[in-house]
C-alpha cells in the first residue's frame, strides 16, 4: 500500500498537465470532468490509505528520490502520511472534489475554463505536496506552489486591472511571510543540520538549543504562517483575493491554502511548544485577528467580503487554539471550517450566479423563494459557523474556547474576547443571511434570480450535510463523547502537548459545560440581534451607524490598515523608486550607456578617415609595417 | 667564376625595391601586377643565391614552389583584371574604390 502514496499528488498533477497541454483542444465539459476525476481518484486513494493507517497505526512513508545532496546535507523527496497529514489530505481532496464539481457549473461558458481547471489541479497537487512532505524544503515547495496558484487564480480574469492588482497584492504580501519561512529554514539548517521533520521535531535535539534560538525559529515560521493564513498584520491580501472566481475563494481562500499556516504550526507543534514567548504571541495575534476581522465583517456589504473577513476571523480562532497548545482543537476547527466555509462560499457563489454577478447585499433580499436549495444549505452553513448547538462549528469552536480559557498561554481576557467574537460571528453571519434571503426585494427588474443547476447544488447539499454532522467526530468528553478526532490526532500532536500543562478543572471558575452554555448564549444572542436588526426593524442599523459615526467609519474603513501601509511602506518605496528612476537611472545609468555609445561614434568618425579605399595606401602601410618589424628584429 | 653572395643580395634587394615602388606608386593595375612578379623573382634570386652559398638545395626547391605559385597567381590575377576592365573600361586602380562609402 505504501507504494501508492505518490499517486495521491500525482493524479492532480496529471490533470494539470492534461488541461494545461490540452488547452482549447479539450471541450469545456471534458476539461471539467478530467479535473474532477483526478481529484476524485486522489480522494479514493486517500480513503483507502486512511483505512490502512487505521489498521497498522504507524505513519506510511514513501521516498521518491533524493532531491538535494551536498556534503552530508541531504534532502529527500518523500511523502509521509501520518494522522495529521491524512486529515489534511482528506480535507483537500474531499472538499476539493466537491468544489471542482461545483466549478463545472459555475465556470460554464467562461472562455478560459481549461486554464481555470489546470490551475485548480495544480493547486491541489501543490497543496498535497505541502501537507504530505516529510521535510521543510519540500513543504516550502508546496507552500510557494499554492501561493503561485492563488496568485494565478485571483487574477484569473486578468483583463480587469483591479483583479490583476489583487493577485499581485496577495503574492507580494505573501512574500513577506515566505521570507520569514526561508529565514527559519536557514536557521534550522545551521542549527540542526537537516530539514527532515523527523530529526528537527525531536525533543532531545530541541533541548540542545538555547531558548532564544528556538524562539527565533518559531517566530520566523510563525511569520510565514501569518502571511499565508492572513493574520494581523498581513491580513490585507485576503479580502482583495475575493476578486477571483468564487469556487477559488472557497477552495483556496477558505478551506485549504489559508489554513496551511495552522497546519505548519500543528506539524511543528513540539518546536513551537518549546518557546513560551512564541506561543503567547500566536495566541494573542490569533484572538486579536479573530476579533478585529469580525468587527470589520459587521459593516461589510459585499457578500464575499463578509465571508473573507469571517475567514480571517475563524483562522484567528485556529491560531488561538494552536497558540495555547491545543493543536488538535485547531486542526478540528480547520476541518469543520473547511466544511462550512467552503459551503458558505459556494452558496454565496450560487447567489452571485443567480443574481448575474451581483455581490452587493444591499441589492439582494427576499431571495428565499427564488433559490430554495441555496437558502437551506446556506442556513446550515451559517448556523454551523455561528456555533448553534450540535452543528460542526459548535464543537470545534467550543473546544477552542475551552482550551483558550484553561491553558497556561490563554486566560480570562483572551477567552472573553473570543466569546464576544463568537457572538459577533453569529451576528454578522445571520446579518448576511437575512440581508440576502429575507426582507424586501432590493434588486432591480433586470436581474432574474434563479436557482443554480444541479451540478452546483449537489456539492452544496453534500457540504451542508458535512457542516451539520461534521462535528460528531469530536464530541468532547464532558458531553459523554470520546472525541475520536482528538485521539486520532494524538499520535501526531501528543509530544507537543506534553510540554504544555493544562491546569484543567482545578482552580478554574468555570467548567467546560458552563462554558458551552455561555457560548451557546452568545451565538443565539447574535442570531436574535441580527433578526431584530435586519428582519424586524431594518431601520435600526442606519440609526446606530449614525450615532456611532466615528467608530462606524473606522470599522467600515477596515481600520485604514491598507491606507496605513500605503502611507508608510508603499508610498516611500514608490517615491524612492521614482527618485532613483528619474535621477539615478536616467542621468547616471543611461548617461553611461549613451555616453559610451557617443564616444565610439565620435572616435569612429575620426578613424574613418584612414580608410581611404585606395589600395596603394593599404599596401604602403603593410610595407611600412614589414619594414618596421624587420628593423625591430634587427635591432634586438 | 663564382658570383659573390653580396652581389646576389644587392641585385635581389634592388629588384625587390623596384617592385615595391612599382606597387606603391603606379596606377595601372597591370604594371602593379608586373611589379609583384618582380618582387617574387627578387626573392627567387635571393633563394637561389643562398642555396648555392650554403650548398643546400632546399632553397631551389622553394624557388620551384614560388614559380608555380606565381604562375597560378598570374592566371587568376589577369583574369580578374580582364573582368574588371570589361566592367569598368579602365585598369586605373584609383577608380576602384567602390568599397569606400
Amino acid at each position: 500500500m505504501n507504494s501508492m502514496i505518490w499517486l495521491i499528488p500525482f493524479f492532480p498533477l496529471l490533470g494539470f498537465l492534461i488541461n494545461g497541454i490540452g488547452g482549447k483542444r479539450l471541450s469545456e465539459r471534458m476539461s471539467g470532468i478530467v479535473a474532477s476525476v483526478v481529484v476524485g481518484l486522489s480522494f479514493v486513494i486517500g480513503i483507502s490509505l486512511f483505512g490502512e493507517f487505521l489498521k497498522i497505526g504507524t505513519p506510511l512513508e514513501q521516498t521518491l528520490f533524493t532531491w538535494i545532496e551536498v556534503g552530508n546535507f541531504t534532502v529527500s523527496f518523500s511523502y509521509v502520511l501520518d494522522s495529521l497529514s491524512l486529515v489534511m489530505v482528506l480535507v483537500v481532496t474531499g472538499v476539493g472534489l466537491l468544489i471542482h464539481i461545483y466549478s463545472i457549473g459555475y465556470m460554464k461558458g467562461d472562455p478560459g475554463i481549461q486554464r481555470y481547471f489546470s490551475y485548480l489541479n495544480l493547486f491541489t497537487f501543490m497543496m498535497l505536496t505541502l501537507v504530505m512532505s516529510d521535510n521543510f524544503l519540500a513543504m516550502f515547495l508546496g507552500w510557494e506552489g499554492v501561493g503561485l496558484c492563488s496568485y494565478l487564480l485571483i487574477g484569473f480574469w486578468f483583463e480587469d486591472p483591479v483583479k490583476a492588482a489583487a493577485g499581485k497584492k496577495a503574492f507580494i504580501v505573501n512574500r513577506i511571510g515566505d521570507f520569514g519561512f526561508m529565514l527559519a529554514m536557514f536557521l534550522i539548517v545551521s542549527k540542526f543540520g537537516t530539514l527532515q521533520f523527523a530529526n528537527v521535531l525531536d525533543e532531545t535535539s530541541i533541548a540542545n538549543l538555547t531558548p532564544e534560538i528556538v524562539t527565533a525559529i518559531t517566530l520566523l515560521l510563525f511569520l510565514g504562517a501569518v502571511g499565508k493564513s492572513a493574520q494581523i498584520p498581513l491580513h490585507i491580501w485576503l479580502p482583495d483575493a475575493m476578486a477571483g472566481p468564487t469556487p477559488v475563494s472557497a477552495l483556496i481562500h477558505a478551506a485549504t491554502m489559508v489554513t496551511a499556516g495552522v497546519y505548519l504550526i500543528a506539524r511543528c507543534g513540539i518546536l513551537f511548544a518549546a518557546s513560551e514567548i512564541t506561543m503567547s504571541v500566536i495566541a494573542v495575534i490569533g484572538i486579536l485577528t479573530a476579533f478585529f476581522a469580525a468587527t470589520i465583517a459587521l459593516t461589510e456589504t459585499d457578500i464575499k467580503k463578509v465571508l473573507a473577513y469571517s475567514t480571517i476571523s475563524q483562522l484567528g480562532y485556529m491560531f488561538a487554539a494552536v497558540g495555547v497548545g491545543a493543536f488538535a482543537a485547531g486542526i478540528f476547527h480547520l476541518v469543520t471550517h473547511a466544511f462550512f466555509k467552503g459551503l458558505l462560499f459556494l452558496a454565496a457563489g450560487s447567489v452571485i450566479h443567480g443574481m448575474s454577478g451581483e455581490q452587493n447585499m444591499l441589492k439582494m433580499g427576499g431571495l428565499k423563494q427564488k433559490m430554495p436549495t441555496t437558502y437551506w444549505t446556506m442556513l446550515a452553513g451559517v448556523a454551523a459557523i455561528s456555533g448553534l448547538p450540535l452543528l460542526s462549528g459548535f464543537f470545534s469552536k467550543d473546544e477552542i474556547l475551552w482550551n483558550v480559557y484553561s491553558s497556561q498561554f490563554g486566560g480570562n481576557v483572551l477567552f472573553g474576547i473570543g466569546l464576544f467574537t463568537a457572538a459577533m460571528t453569529a451576528f454578522y453571519m445571520f446579518r448576511l443571511f437575512f440581508m440576502t434571503f429575507h426582507g424586501d426585494r432590493r434588486w432591480s427588474g433586470e436581474v432574474s434570480p434563479h436557482e443554480s443547476p444541479k451540478i452546483m447544488t449537489i456539492p452544496l447539499i453534500m457540504l451542508a450535510v458535512l457542516s451539520v454532522v461534521g462535528g460528531f467526530i469530536g464530541i468532547p468528553e464532558s458531553l459523554g463523547g470520546h472525541n475520536f478526532f482528538h485521539q486520532f490526532l494524538q499520535k501526531s500532536t501528543q509530544d507537543a502537548t506534553g510540554y504544555i500543562t493544562h491546569h484543567y478543572s482545578s482552580g478554574l471558575l468555570l467548567s467546560e459545560n458552563i462554558l458551552m452554555i455561555l457560548s451557546i448564549t452568545a451565538a443565539i444572542g447574535g442570531l436574535l440581534l441580527a433578526y431584530r436588526f435586519y428582519v424586524q426593524r431594518p431601520d435600526i442599523p442606519g440609526k446606530i451607524s449614525k450615532s456611532l459615526s466615528i467608530a462606524y467609519k473606522l470599522v467600515s474603513g477596515k481600520y485604514f490598515i491598507d491606507e496605513l501601509y500605503g502611507f508608510f511602506f508603499v508610498r516611500p518605496l514608490r517615491n524612492g523608486s521614482e527618485l532613483f528612476w528619474k535621477k539615478f537611472d536616467i542621468s547616471v545609468i543611461d548617461g553611461i550607456a549613451n555616453g559610451s555609445g557617443k564616444v565610439m561614434l565620435v572616435l569612429g568618425n575620426k578613424l574613418r578617415r584612414i580608410q581611404t579605399g585606395v589600395i596603394q595606401n593599404y599596401a604602403a602601410v603593410i610595407f611600412l609595417g614589414v619594414i618596421s618589424i624587420i628593423f625591430y628584429l634587427y635591432l634586438k | 667564376m663564382v658570383v659573390p653572395l653580396e652581389h646576389v643580395i644587392i641585385l635581389s634587394g634592388l629588384l625587390f625595391s623596384i617592385g615595391v615602388m612599382g606597387v606603391l606608386f603606379r596606377r595601372n593595375a597591370i604594371i602593379i601586377f608586373m611589379s609583384i612578379e618582380l618582387m617574387l623573382n627578387a626573392v627567387n634570386l635571393a633563394l637561389v643565391g643562398f642555396s648555392r652559398y650554403h650548398n643546400n638545395v632546399d632553397g631551389q626547391v622553394f624557388v620551384f614552389l614560388v614559380m608555380t605559385l606565381a604562375a597560378a597567381e598570374v592566371s587568376v590575377g589577369l583574369a580578374i583584371i580582364v573582368a574588371l576592365f570589361r566592367n569598368r573600361q579602365t585598369v586605373n586602380i584609383n577608380e576602384m574604390n567602390l568599397m569606400k562609402n
